[in-house]
């Protein structure tokens, strides 16, 4: 594998990790378009431990990702009094706080960015990826998650069933954020670089759309939707500048054709009866 | 040194409050955020300074910039919008920035990459009024403004089909109680939502003398947070906002610094949806969003 | 009678200055079944309403098994031991059958097994799921999309996806409501099985027929005030709700 080649499957990793933090929060009807602010947390603050304290990547990562957690459930909490479009927009002034936070962190370099940080392989990177989707599609198969199905589809009966929304919609965005600071520290020890501009609005955009394009229904939608949106533009290369264009082209396309993403149950379940018919 | 700082605040919020207007009139009535406004503006200010280049008079090139914008965005609506309607909010937001996507990627391989100047002839004449220093485009900027919010409010306060848009922006079942098909309602708020940005876009490259691709994206996302501050369901939110965010960015970074301008707005903007959602001249609504 | 399953002492609840409920008395004694009537905009949905949290109390104490419900979140009156149906059903669109005999169950003491696929990390959750399955007859329609069902059959689900929670006490808003005489029948006799299980039921019906047939007592709102209580033959030739129905002659 050419390390050209690498490098976007580096790419598709980090973005999955992303999208699947979208995914879990969106699971619970919460749309967040600032996750990329989880990002930015989990990137500096395993850069800090790593660089300056000299603490090994790993635990580095772990600690950044409970860091980002508790702030994602602080988050959570002013979120519940928001819905739908209005939580998507506050969201959307979280991210860019953050990114304008980073931008005067003169400690970690501000606008400058950091750096420092020990390179780390694909394969590091695949191995929290697959590690982390896995275990979300074994959550997806549990009863909390049917809970949190339940709090997406229809919360006040969900509250009324003996669930307790509060603690789902909350535990959702810190998880989600954790799954984001991962994400970002994979991404700054990918780099070994990093500055405020990788964690803006367009981060969180993309989050979006690879858990939407591949289907929001599923975690291996968030799968699908990385790896498409990582190689897309490269098999558009031939069409040079105007790739871009195509691939927004594509992505109204697919919105339209099917809206409800690459993948979903109903899919999964008719690959399932042809395999079992054949 | 301080009345300076507010005629230029007030100059950038004349285009915040159009830019406002544009996002508050798709969101107000469909409940949705209409992401391509943010390069609508852009590209409605090439078109508007293609026309200058071309030595077509001003007003024709605001015109130009206007129409331009306002047929790109019906073309989104139709093409974007319409197949979508009755998916969750985030299917047509999605699909509004493919086209962003695709009309940054149309401005860069047109008009390249990098800023390009106005002649020096729109560099203007500038007027001094006892401290401050007036540009004459600034006049123009803030004049444009003045008597675009004027049709606005003349449209949507006299006409029948801004009195529909009025009735559905505060409660979205009423368009059918009208009569009036949703259809053109939908088509009628993108066409003058992209009118507007591709004004702002025009009259921002007038401000600046220059313009670059990347329009939309520094200036075109703070808008929705001008417009939030303002009041989704009312638009004439915008028209406290849209001056309020200027004068307080101008200041901002006059006195603390640019790196932290956005940092004051966007707080401003969360603690505005906390504390008072409606906005600052919102009226009450029963909704609060649509699930996602 | 001993101290009633559910008892509601001055229970008030007003919207803008309208009483929808005034000083609601009333008990539900354990085993029974008790059927609230009363015209339309009485104050009865207002009532489940505020017995399971969706609303709170202006004024008035409810209490279950002597334990003072008021202030509590709905889903901890849930997890106190009441479940309830929904006037308008309410099924999660998203799952299927199955998936709504799971998603209501209390977590036992090993709260992380919630986190396992149900298959390995759950069995007394699928016991208790078949087990309800079984007794409301789903069993065939298991991996059916519950709101795709018939209306009869989403009521059953309904039911069951809150008595999959062990209620002490099911509360239910007009279960019958858009059923021909057959199905009404069926259900029916669903109500009286799960009374022989010694569930307590509350419920809300404007079929009188039905709730004559059914209910071991019943109470009249009127206007959110109780005008009448007592067996249904005593209700049924009471003056105040004859005129209540059928309205004052002037």
């Amino acid at each position: 594998m050419s390390t050209y080649y690498a490098s976007l499957f580096a790419e598709a990793g980090i973005l999955l990790l992303g999208a699947l933090s979208v995914y879990i929060i969106l699971a619970t009807g919460q749309l967040s378009l600032g996750n990329a602010a989880f990002m930015a947390i989990g990137a500096y603050l395993s850069s800090y431990l790593t660089v300056e304290l000299g603490m090994p990547v790993t635990p580095a990562l772990i600690v950044s990702a409970i860091a980002a957690g508790i702030i994602g459930v602080i988050v959570g909490f002013p979120a519940l009094r928001l819905k739908g479009i209005y939580l998507a927009m506050a969201t959307l002034g979280f991210g860019e706080m953050m990114r304008s936070f980073f931008i005067n962190f003169a400690a970690m370099g501000g606008s400058g960015g950091f750096h420092g940080m020990a390179h780390i392989s694909v394969g590091y990177i695949w191995a929290w990826a697959g590690g982390i989707l896995v275990v979300l599609i074994l959550v997806e198969r549990s009863r909390v998650w049917l809970e949190m199905q339940a709090v997406h589809d229809d919360e006040t009966a969900a509250g009324l069933v003996g669930l307790n929304t509060v603690a789902i919609k909350v535990s959702a965005f810190g998880i989600g954020a954790a799954v984001a600071a991962i994400s970002g520290g994979l991404f700054a020890h990918h780099h070994v670089y990093i500055e405020p501009a990788n964690f803006g609005f367009e981060r969180s955009i993309d989050f979006v759309l690879a858990t939407i394009l591949g289907g929001s229904t599923l975690g291996l939608g968030s799968l699908i939707g990385a790896i498409l949106l990582v190689f897309l533009p490269e098999f558009l290369r031939p069409i040079a500048d105007w790739r871009l264009a195509a691939f927004g082209t594509l992505l109204i396309l697919v919105l339209l054709v099917r809206r409800q993403g690459i993948v979903d149950r109903t899919l999964l379940r008719g690959l399932a009866f042809r395999k079992a018919a054949s | 040194m301080l009345w300076q700082q507010l005629v230029n605040g007030l100059t950038l919020g004349a285009i915040y409050t159009l830019l406002a207007l544009s996002f508050s009139i798709v969101m107000g009535i469909l409940g949705i955020l209409n992401l391509a406004i943010a390069e609508l503006f852009m590209i409605g200010g090439y078109f508007g300074f293609t026309l200058i280049a071309a030595n077509f008079p001003l007003p024709v090139a605001v015109l130009g910039g206007m129409a331009g914008a306002a047929i790109a965005a019906m073309l989104i609506e139709k093409i974007g919008y319409q197949p979508l309607r009755g998916a969750p909010v985030v299917t047509p937001m999605l699909s509004t920035l493919g086209f962003s996507i695709i009309l940054q990627n149309v401005a860069t391989n047109v008009w390249g990459s990098d800023p390009l100047q106005l002649p020096d002839e729109y560099l203007g004449r500038q007027y001094t009024l006892g401290p401050v220093n007036i540009g004459e485009m600034q006049l123009i900027v803030v004049g444009a403004t003045i008597v675009l919010v004027t049709l606005v409010a003349y449209t949507v306060q006299r006409t029948t089909i801004g009195r529909a848009l009025r009735a559905v922006a505060e409660n979205r079942e009423v368009s059918r109680l009208l009569g009036v098909s949703a259809d053109r309602l939908t088509l009628f708020a993108f066409a003058l939502s992209g009118a507007l940005a591709g004004v702002a876009g025009v009259l921002i490259a007038l401000h600046y003398g220059a313009i670059t691709p990347y329009l939309g994206v520094e200036i075109g996302l703070k808008a929705v947070a001008v417009m939030v501050i303002g009041g989704t369901t009312n638009i004439w939110g915008a028209l406290l906002a849209g001056p309020l965010i200027g004068v307080v960015e101008v200041l901002t970074v006059a006195y603390g610094g640019s790196q932290v301008r956005d940092f004051v707005v966007y707080g401003f903007m969360i603690l505005i949806l906390l504390l008072r959602p409606q906005g600052l001249l919102g009226g009450v609504r029963s909704d609060q969003g649509q699930r996602v | 009678m001993s101290a009633p399953l559910l008892q509601l002492n001055d229970v008030t609840k007003s919207f803008g200055g309208i009483h929808a409920l005034s000083a609601v008395t009333s008990g539900v004694p354990e085993g029974k079944i008790v059927g609230i009537i009363g015209p339309n905009g009485a104050g009865k949905t207002t009532l489940f309403n505020v017995i399971t949290g969706a609303y709170r109390a202006d004024s008035g104490v409810v209490r279950l098994n002597g334990t003072a419900l008021n202030g509590l979140p709905p889903h901890r009156i849930a997890r106190e031991g009441i479940a309830r149906t929904f006037q308008n059903i309410r099924l999660f669109p998203s799952m299927t059958v199955w998936e709504h005999l799971l998603v209501a169950q209390p977590h036992g003491e090993a709260w992380w097994r919630r986190l396992l696929p149900v298959g390995w990390g759950d069995p007394a959750a699928q016991v208790r799921a078949e087990e309800v399955m079984e007794f409301f007859g789903l069993t065939g329609l298991r991996d059916r999309t519950a709101r795709s069902l018939p209306y009869g059959l989403q009521r059953r689900v309904e039911m069951a996806r809150g008595l999959t929670a062990r209620p002490k006490l099911l509360l239910l808003d007009e279960p019958v409501a858009g059923m021909n005489h057959d199905e009404a029948e069926e259900v029916r006799q669903l109500m009286l099985k799960l009374r022989a299980t010694g569930l307590t039921i509350l419920l809300i019906e404007h079929d009188m027929n039905f709730v004559m047939r059914l209910c071991d007592y019943l109470y009249v709102l009127d206007f959110g005030v109780l005008i009448a209580e007592g067996a249904p033959s005593e209700v049924r030739t009471n003056p105040r709700v004859l005129d209540a129905y059928l309205g004052k002659d002037e």
